[in-house]
């Protein structure tokens, strides 16, 4: 699946980044603790998460990961915006629940191993 | 609803184990008082992100609550590093906590916005280096 | 959804020593930010966490949480635990992540969010 077609399916708006949407995803994480994704997400996963912190930036770029998709409608703070566009990191956003997103992609056929 | 009651909690700073009592022993006053199951939520969820801005920012602060058959008000004073821009600090996803206070569970920029969500007044006085005062009152006669 | 078919789909271990089976769920929620939690969760609903600290009970309890799950294997620190019973919210440990936690819930057919919500 790439990016693009799991846009389609989940109301997300693309923030950053949109011209890296044909990569394909590996799998899916969904944390909102930084220590966490950096330790345990691997490469080319989606990163679903509530934070915003400009340090999520750093995060995906350092793990190389596919895109992050934040939840509940969440609009990150210009630095946080301005950065990703810096890295080429790719953040969308979705009114839907963490767990709603999460439980469509696993319909959808990602995992997180 | 049973008589006026009013209390104090005090809280001390960078105290993570006792973080969320003063809130917790608020919800537990006004369920013995009969306060209606939603408006119990939103002053207790409130009063907890009240509650943490004090835990984490101040050095010490207080909780003070008074309940009248007409309002929940609740009343945070800290000793605290203060706020220097209230509108700012008001804006969702705005944080200055640390990253390990991030790994924690909190300063994710929504404390604020949340008491400001719950209540149905919110006032803010705050002087930097000296301490903040947060005020919020949650109406009772009419239903949530 | 009851605790013990969630017990089961997760292959969890319960951490609680009273804790009824039976006990419904109506939807799920997964956030590791408790303000995230306090500002849109909804009453009733199952927790599913990363996170072990009391304060994640004491979040619960202000929101009404049903029961929490801890996901990726962490189990909560003996302060948690004697939180959680004294607050009576169960708690359940799978060593799934998050990720697939929430995945095998939705399969079976628990939701985040129902037509009725806004």
């Amino acid at each position: 699946m790439t990016l693009q077609e799991l846009a389609k399916g989940l109301d997300v708006e693309v923030l950053t980044g949109d011209a890296k949407l044909e990569r394909e995803i590996a799998g899916g994480y969904v944390s909102d603790l930084l220590s966490d994704v950096i330790g345990n997400a691997k490469e080319g996963f989606v990163w679903i998460t509530f934070q915003v912190h400009m340090n999520i930036v750093a995060a995906a770029s350092l793990k190389g990961l596919a895109g992050i998709i934040l939840v509940n409608g969440r609009r990150p703070p210009q630095d946080t915006l301005q950065k990703a566009s810096e890295e080429n990191v790719i953040i969308m956003t979705t009114p839907l629940p963490a767990f709603e997103v999460v439980g469509r992609l696993y319909e959808l056929g990602l995992r997180c191993r | 609803m049973t008589n006026p009651s009013e209390g104090t909690f005090f809280l001390n700073g960078k105290d993570f184990a006792n973080a969320g009592n003063a809130s917790g022993s608020l919800k537990k006053v006004l369920e013995e008082m009969g306060v209606p199951p939603p408006l119990i939520r939103r002053a207790s969820i409130a009063a907890f992100e009240a509650e943490m801005n004090t835990i984490i920012y101040a050095v010490a602060g207080i909780m003070h609550y008074y309940v009248t058959p007409g309002t929940i008000r609740v009343v945070l004073q800290d000793m605290g590093p203060g706020i220097a821009d209230i509108d700012l600090a008001m804006t969702e996803g705005y944080s200055t906590a640390p990253d390990y206070i991030r790994d924690m569970g909190f300063g994710s920029g929504m404390g604020l916005p949340n008491i400001k969500k719950n209540a149905d007044s919110l006032a803010i006085n705050s002087v930097v280096g000296e301490g903040t005062t947060l005020e919020f009152v949650i109406n009772l006669d009419k239903t949530a | 959804m009851t605790l013990d078919e969630i017990k089961d789909i997760l292959d969890a271990e319960t951490l609680s020593a009273h804790c009824d089976g039976n006990t419904p769920v109506e939807r799920a929620y997964c956030a590791d930010l408790m303000s995230d939690v306090l500002c849109f969760s909804f009453t009733n609903s199952l927790l599913i966490t990363h996170l072990t600290n009391a304060q994640v009970i004491r979040t619960a309890d202000v929101a009404n949480i049903k029961a929490i799950v801890f996901c990726q294997g962490k189990k909560p620190p003996r302060e948690t635990v004697v939180l959680a019973e004294g607050k009576k919210i169960p708690m359940l440990v799978t060593g799934y992540s998050m990720f697939d936690s929430c995945g095998k819930l939705y399969e079976k057919g628990l939701r985040g969010k129902s037509e009725s919500d806004t």
